[in-house]
Order: structure tokens, then C-alpha cells, then sequence
């Protein structure tokens, strides 16, 4: 046990090697772009679209790596695999919204739909990719649940990159977000173009996800957006604050369960995230200052 | 023609079966826009039956099906708990606790080592339907054909259970299903016990997600809730109508998808068969997307 | 069909006694949309609720059915609502169900019998044909397989009311059921209203119209949070009252 509590140290100080290092700060940072993108996805009752968008990216990764494949490039470059999941992201998210809109389907069952499907179709396209010479190293196994162990440099570079780029434009719009947040009808009257603010905001959560696959894996990269902000509404009425409480909590959660999925013995990254972030929310759900079951009705 | 009885036949079967609990129960579930909280449900079960698994050190049916029955109810109270007591909104607090069970599950599933004996959750997630092969003593000949019965995989005996079981329930309460799902506040008003008909409605939910998920798999459990209910939805507007339709619909889909798989490659000269799970699940959702296009024009 | 029973409407109101409420008071996330009222409802007739927006006329309704959590007593003859159940009906507004759900007209009245042929039976072919006679009673019978999303708002109130009616109780509770439906629905639903009446039944209807209140209602209770004034028109709906309600002076 003290070996591990030694190696944990280790982890968390940034003395575990530079590889370890990137990967770690690279899951924080993204982390707190997740929390802070889930926050207007949960109070839009969007949440759950990043799920279907996660699980709609894996025909777009097994196309992309068959293209790869095709052309004779080395399919796990970060790239490639990024981008067809970017791609499939995007088009999950216009069919679950077509679908939405047609009268007698709904958001609910779009959503549903697109996800089921999509993966399905994702599963169908990576028994091909796994016949493959270079298939094996696509690493089904490891993008089901998530492995920071398994991260090259550059993907954690990018996944930084693009928690950056998540944050900058959430600090940028903040106010607008807020405002259709909350209260969608009267920002439509300020004149704010709602729809559009929306699609931004489902746009985000999508990179988000995407980048998270990595690190979370498709069934459980939902959750990134999806705790850290359900936690921190139980320390806020307000949505600036509650941004940056989920942006915290997302990081954290995401930095501690990387280090621990590192340190313990059979423990893939996904699950680790998912679980430090529900013990944060359960404390949330507790002791939340605005929220919490011990301030009762408040 | 003995390779189909080994090979093809059972999937075939299991696929069906699963397919048929499904939907069925899937009519009533997208009618009240619960399409996510099956999948939220579907996924929240693993970690019952792994519990379950991991302390009787058993796996037949009756310890696998309880398992996930008990996941189910703990899921949807706790869903239910944070809703009300919490005030989370009911989208977040689905996707908070079923990535929690979920992560869990699987922690738990590496750490007891039952992932190494035998229990991948790599196909609880993607579907295993090539596992089911039937090795009978006397093929396809027609004498030995109910005594070969008997050495089908257990799972069809389960699904098959299922299916009566998930039937039974629906049947029973015809009426008061339809009218819950439609007016639950006169439901109430008229004195029918909401809270046993939604508990009827869970159980029947939970039955047919936990069936599924050892070979047919979470994912094309979720697709078969969703899309040939949502499809028929479509194309009638009788309940009745509905749930007949989207069980022929189901059965289709099943399969045109399986044929898919298999013979699909080889118009392309290949010898490798697709991912049935999700060649299935892919076509559901064709099915569902091809139909509500033809009407948005029609 | 004018009668719209099958047990003899005469015998019903002395035997299920009267509606009481007694204290009543319900809150929202601790913000008070109900406090203490306590209102003796009469025997039988057609009694209006009346009040401003967001004085808790439709809360009353739901927390007499005991829909919402409420603090307080509600008694009819002396029992719970809970067990008197069978002897309420309630007509909820329109806009609170999915009006694309597959069922037709002939469905959802049927719902109203729901509880009749008891778990696991069929409606059968008699309570099919007591459901034709109640759409025919508020002027459906020919859209009885029609599918009910592509009904107008009017005829959807009608559907709904005969839903109620198939309850077969001695109290009715409506919300709104006047609002926003064409003169033909009115028409239709005020002359199943005097039916109602003359069977001797108790009609408790939300009602937004203060203009038609004194023609088509014999009782009032007018409403702001808690029971302003309650009793015959004649006395109740008073100008006082009514500027009481609403904070403003009105004129009737």
C-alpha cells in the first residue's frame, strides 16, 4: 500500500515521466473545458446529446482508420482518428437533430436512435479494421473504457489544445450563454440569435467529447460533461459561478482518476474519472451551499 | 446447410428473441419519452448482474436476471431521489447515474478478476452474437432435432423467458399502460396505483436489458427499444397497431441486418462477417431514419 | 342519452355525502400557493372557481384529487378523498397531455373505465358502447375512431369531458374546460353542464370568463391563495369580493 501511496505522490507531483506529465495535465485541462461546456448543455436539458454524440463518433474513427489504412498512412496518428470522430460528431448531432424535429419522433428518441445506430454501425465498420494487419493496434479495448496509459504525446497535446480552445470561447460568450441558459424566450426577445448560441453550444460539448474519447472511452466520455456541472449547482444559483465550480470539479476528477487509473493495477482511466467525479458529487448533493440536502429547501 | 444450424441459427434466434422483449416494451417507453433512461437503464444493470455474479459465484439465469433487476430499481430510485430531493434535472441526473453504475461495474469486474473468466464486457458492450454456436449432436437431422434442442446455449432459454415474461407483464396491463402513458394525472385521478404500474413497467424494462446484454449486447438492446417502436410509431396511430408493427418491424431488422453481416462483405470478395450486434442496430435505425423521410415528404 | 349514468343519478348525492375542505394549504418549494382554505362545497349544481392568474385555482382542483402534496383535510361524507375515489372525476386542461399519441377519441373515453372491468380483462364490447354514447352525448359519435391529435382544440375538450363523464361520479372537477374552444363545443358542453345539473351531480369548474359566471354557475368560490368568498352567486360575486381577488376594482 505505501508503494502505491508512494508511486501516487509521484504521479500527482509531475515525477512520473514526461509522458505521464502531458497526459495528466492534458486530462485536467480538458476536464475543466468539459465541466465548463456541460454546464449550459445541462441547464439547455441537453446533457444526454453528448452521449449519443460520444457512441456516433466510432463509425467516423473505424472510417477514418480504414482510410488511413487505404492510403498507406499510419492510422493511429492523432489526426486521422480525431478527425473522423470530429466528422461523425458533427453529423450526429445535424441527424439527431433532423430526427428531432420530425413530428412523432422527438429529441428523446432522436437521441436514443442516433446513438444506438451509430454505434452499431461503428461496431459493424471496426470488425473490418480488426482483420486488419494494422487494426490490432486501433485499440478497440482500450477506447471502450478509456486509457491515459495508452496516450501518445501528440494526442495529449491536441486534447490540450482543444480544452483550450473550449475555454477560450466560453469566456468569451459567457453572458450570451448564460442569458439563453436561462431563459431562452426572453433572450430570443434581446434579440440574442438563440439557435445559433445552441448549436455553439452542442458544437463545444461535441469537441469536448471528442477529445475525451482518448482518455474516458465512448461509453463513459459522457460523463465528463455531465457530472462535474450537475455537482456544481448544488454550490451556485448562479450560472457564472456554476461554470467555473463544474470547471473545477471537472478537472480534478479528471486529473485524479488519471492518476489513479496509473498507479492501480487493473483499472482502465474511464471508470476512475467517472467514479472521483461521483464521489465530488455525492459531497455535492450533501454540503452543496446553495443546493444541498443539509441547506433544505432553500 | 449444417453450417447454418451451427453457425447462423442460433444468433438468428437470440436476436429475435431479444429483438421481440425489446420492442415491445419500447412502444410504451418512447410514448412517454423515456428512450434515454432505457439506455440509461440498459446500462445500469451491469453492475448487478456483476455483483450478483462476483458473490454467488454462480451465473445461471435466475442470479444473472435478479442481479439486474436489483440494479435497475437501486438506478431508477436513485435517478428518482436526485430529481426530487436534489432537484437535478431529470436528463443530468440519468446520465450522472448510470455512468456511475456503469464505472463501477466494470471496476468491479477487473478488479474480482471475472473479466479473465470468462465475463468480457467488451461484448456486454459491442454484442457477441458470433459466440452462440451450436454444437448439437446430430445437426440439422431431423431425429435427433429435440434432443439437440437441449444443448443450446443457456442465453436462449433466458431470452426466451424473457420474452414470455416481458409479454405476460405487457398484456396484463394493456389498458392501464396505455392510459398511463397517455394521462398520468388522470391515471391517478382515476385511483390506478401509478407507482406498482411504473414498478411492472421497470421490471419488464430491466428484464429485457439484462437478457440482452450477455450476447446480444446493451447497445443493440438500446436500438431495438427505440427504433422499431419509434418506426411504427410513424406509420400508425393505433397503440395496438403499434405495438404489432413494431414488433414485425423488429424481426425484420434483425434479419436484413444479420444478412448484412454475413453476406454483405462478400459482395466485395471478402470472407469476413461483420459485427452482427451492430449491423442490426445500424439497420434499425436506417429503418426509423428511411421512414420518417418519407413522410416528412409524403 | 340524457341521462348519463348507469347507477340511478338521484340516488347518488345523499349517498356520497358532501365535499369539505377543511384547511387546505399547499407550497411550492416553500413558497405558498395555497394557505388554509376551507371551503364547504354544495350538495349538488354547478359551481364556478374564479380568481386572478397564480391565485391556485387549478392547484385546488389537484390537491382536493390529491394530485399535488397538501397539508390540510378533504373529506367527502366524512371519508378521504382516496377512499371516495370512485365518486370523482376529473377533467384536466388540454395542453397537459401529448395530443400526437396513438390513440382515437373512443380510446381515451375508455380510459375513463379503466378501473371497471378490473385488472387483466378487456373493456368488452358494452363499455366500448357506453363510451360511443358518450361521445355521442357531447356530438363525437362520427370521429370516434379518429385519431385525437387531428381533432380541434374544441373537439379535444369534448373528448375529454366525455372521459370524465365515463367516470360516472357525483363530483366533477374541470379545469378550464371552456377555454379557448369554438361556440359550437361550448354550446355542447354547457347543455351536458345542465344534464349534469339536473342528475343532481356536483360541477366544481375553474373558470376564467367573470362575465359568464352569474348566467351559467348557481354557486361561486372565488379564490386568491385562500377562499375570498364562497357561496351562491348572488351573494359571493360581489363587486367587494371580486376587488378583493384581484386588487382592483371591477366592475360585473
Amino acid at each position: 500500500m505505501d508503494a502505491i501511496t508512494a508511486q501516487l505522490l509521484a504521479v500527482v507531483t509531475f515525477q512520473a515521466g514526461f509522458n505521464t506529465t502531458v497526459v495528466m495535465l492534458g486530462a485536467a485541462a480538458l476536464g475543466c473545458a468539459a465541466g465548463a461546456a456541460g454546464t449550459f448543455a445541462m441547464l439547455r436539458r441537453r446533457a444526454l446529446v453528448s452521449d449519443a454524440v460520444a457512441h456516433g463518433t466510432l463509425p467516423g474513427i473505424a472510417a477514418a482508420f480504414l482510410l488511413a489504412a487505404l492510403l498507406g498512412r499510419a492510422p493511429r496518428e492523432a489526426g486521422w482518428l480525431m478527425g473522423g470522430a470530429g466528422i461523425a460528431a458533427l453529423i450526429s448531432l445535424l441527424a439527431i437533430e433532423w430526427l428531432g424535429r420530425r413530428p412523432r419522433v422527438g429529441p428523446d428518441t432522436a437521441t436514443a436512435a442516433v446513438l444506438a445506430a451509430g454505434f452499431g454501425l461503428g461496431l459493424a465498420l471496426m470488425s473490418v479494421v480488426q482483420t486488419l494487419a494494422v487494426g490490432r493496434q486501433a485499440g478497440l479495448e482500450s477506447l471502450l473504457f478509456g486509457s491515459a496509459a495508452g496516450m501518445l504525446p501528440g494526442e495529449a497535446q491536441m486534447m490540450a489544445v482543444l480544452a483550450v480552445f473550449v475555454l477560450v470561447v466560453i469566456a468569451l460568450l459567457l453572458k450570451e450563454f448564460s442569458a439563453v441558459a436561462f431563459d431562452p424566450d426572453f433572450a430570443a426577445t434581446v434579440g440574442l440569435p438563440v439557435a445559433r448560441l445552441d448549436a455553439l453550444v452542442a458544437l463545444v460539448c461535441a469537441v469536448v467529447v471528442v477529445a475525451a474519447l482518448p482518455i474516458a472511452g465512448f461509453v463513459l466520455a459522457v460523463a465528463l460533461v455531465v457530472i462535474p456541472p450537475a455537482a456544481a449547482r448544488f454550490w451556485s444559483d448562479r450560472a457564472g459561478t456554476v461554470v467555473a465550480v463544474a470547471a473545477a470539479i471537472g478537472a480534478v476528477s479528471a486529473f485524479a482518476g488519471a492518476a489513479l487509473s496509473a498507479v492501480l493495477k487493473d483499472t482502465p482511466t474511464g471508470p476512475a474519472i467517472v467514479l472521483v467525479a461521483a464521489l465530488l458529487f455525492t459531497l455535492s448533493l450533501v454540503f452543496g451551499r446553495a443546493r444541498g440536502l443539509l441547506r433544505g429547501t432553500g | 446447410m449444417a453450417e447454418f444450424w451451427i453457425v447462423d441459427f442460433v444468433p438468428l434466434l437470440a436476436a429475435s428473441l431479444s429483438a421481440l422483449a425489446c420492442a415491445l416494451v419500447g412502444n410504451l417507453l418512447i410514448l412517454t419519452r423515456r428512450a434515454m433512461a432505457a439506455d440509461a437503464l440498459s446500462h445500469a444493470v451491469v453492475p448487478g448482474v456483476v455483483v450478483a455474479v462476483a458473490i454467488t459465484g454462480l451465473s445461471g439465469s435466475i442470479v444473472v436476471l435478479a442481479g439486474g433487476l436489483a440494479a435497475a430499481f437501486a438506478a431508477s430510485g436513485l435517478v428518482a431521489f436526485l430529481i426530487r430531493a436534489g432537484r437535478v434535472e431529470p436528463g443530468t441526473a440519468l446520465g450522472v447515474v448510470f455512468t456511475t453504475f456503469f464505472a463501477f461495474g466494470i471496476l468491479v469486474l477487473e478488479w474480482t478478476g471475472l473479466s479473465r473468466t470468462g465475463f468480457d464486457i467488451h461484448h456486454v458492450v459491442t454484442g457477441y452474437l458470433e459466440g452462440l454456436i451450436w454444437v448439437s449432436r446430430d445437426p440439422g437431422g431431423t431425429a435427433g432435432f429435440f434432443q439437440s434442442l437441449m444443448d443450446l446455449p443457456q442465453v436462449v432459454f433466458e431470452l426466451a423467458l424473457v420474452l414470455v415474461l416481458v409479454a405476460a407483464i405487457l398484456a396484463a396491463f394493456r389498458k392501464e399502460f396505455a392510459l398511463l402513458a397517455f394521462d398520468p394525472v388522470f391515471a391517478r385521478a382515476s385511483g390506478l396505483p401509478v407507482g406498482l404500474l411504473e414498478a411492472a413497467l421497470l421490471t419488464a424494462t430491466a428484464l429485457a436489458c439484462t437478457a440482452a446484454f450477455k450476447s446480444v449486447g446493451v447497445v443493440l438492446a438500446v436500438a431495438m427499444i427505440v427504433c422499431p417502436a419509434a418506426t411504427a410509431r410513424l406509420l400508425t396511430t393505433r397503440l395496438s397497431h403499434q405495438m404489432a408493427l413494431s414488433a414485425a418491424i423488429a424481426l425484420a431488422t434483425v434479419f436484413a441486418g444479420y444478412a448484412a453481416a454475413v453476406f454483405g462483405p462478400r459482395l466485395f470478395g471478402s470472407a469476413l462477417a461483420l459485427n452482427a450486434a451492430g449491423t442490426i442496430g445500424a439497420m434499425a435505425g436506417l429503418a426509423l431514419a428511411a421512414t420518417a423521410a418519407l413522410r416528412a415528404r409524403g | 342519452m340524457d341521462r348519463l349514468a348507469i347507477t340511478p343519478p338521484e340516488a347518488l348525492a345523499p349517498a356520497i355525502g358532501h365535499l369539505a375542505v377543511v384547511g387546505l394549504s399547499v407550497a411550492y418549494r416553500g413558497v405558498p400557493v395555497l394557505s388554509d382554505v376551507t371551503w364547504s362545497a354544495p350538495a349538488s349544481g354547478l359551481t364556478a372557481i374564479v380568481g386572478p392568474n397564480g391565485a391556485g385555482k387549478s392547484t385546488l382542483i389537484k390537491a382536493i384529487l390529491g394530485l399535488v402534496p397538501s397539508t390540510g383535510r378533504v373529506t367527502i361524507g366524512g371519508r378521504s378523498v382516496d377512499a371516495m375515489r370512485d365518486a370523482t372525476a376529473y377533467v384536466p386542461q388540454r395542453a397537459t397531455v401529448d395530443w400526437d399519441f396513438p390513440a382515437t377519441a373512443l380510446d381515451v373515453v375508455l380510459q375513463g373505465m379503466v378501473r371497471e372491468p378490473g385488472w387483466f380483462r378487456g373493456y368488452g364490447r358494452a363499455r366500448r358502447e357506453r363510451a360511443l354514447a358518450l361521445l355521442d352525448r357531447v356530438g363525437l359519435a362520427d370521429l370516434a375512431s379518429r385519431q385525437i391529435g387531428q381533432m380541434s382544440g374544441g373537439q379535444q375538450q369534448r373528448v375529454f369531458l366525455a372521459r370524465g363523464l365515463a367516470r360516472n361520479a357525483a363530483i366533477l372537477f374541470l379545469d378550464e374546460p371552456l377555454a379557448g374552444v369554438d361556440a359550437a363545443s361550448e354550446r355542447i358542453i354547457l347543455d351536458v353542464f345542465d344534464t349534469l345539473d339536473r342528475d343532481g351531480r356536483l360541477v366544481v369548474c375553474v373558470h376564467h370568463d367573470l362575465g359568464t359566471v352569474s348566467e351559467r354557475f348557481a354557486d361561486v368560490l372565488v379564490l386568491n391563495k385562500t377562499v375570498i368568498a364562497a357561496g351562491p352567486v348572488a351573494l359571493a360575486f360581489t363587486p367587494q369580493n371580486l376587488a378583493r381577488a384581484y386588487g382592483v376594482p371591477l366592475t360585473v
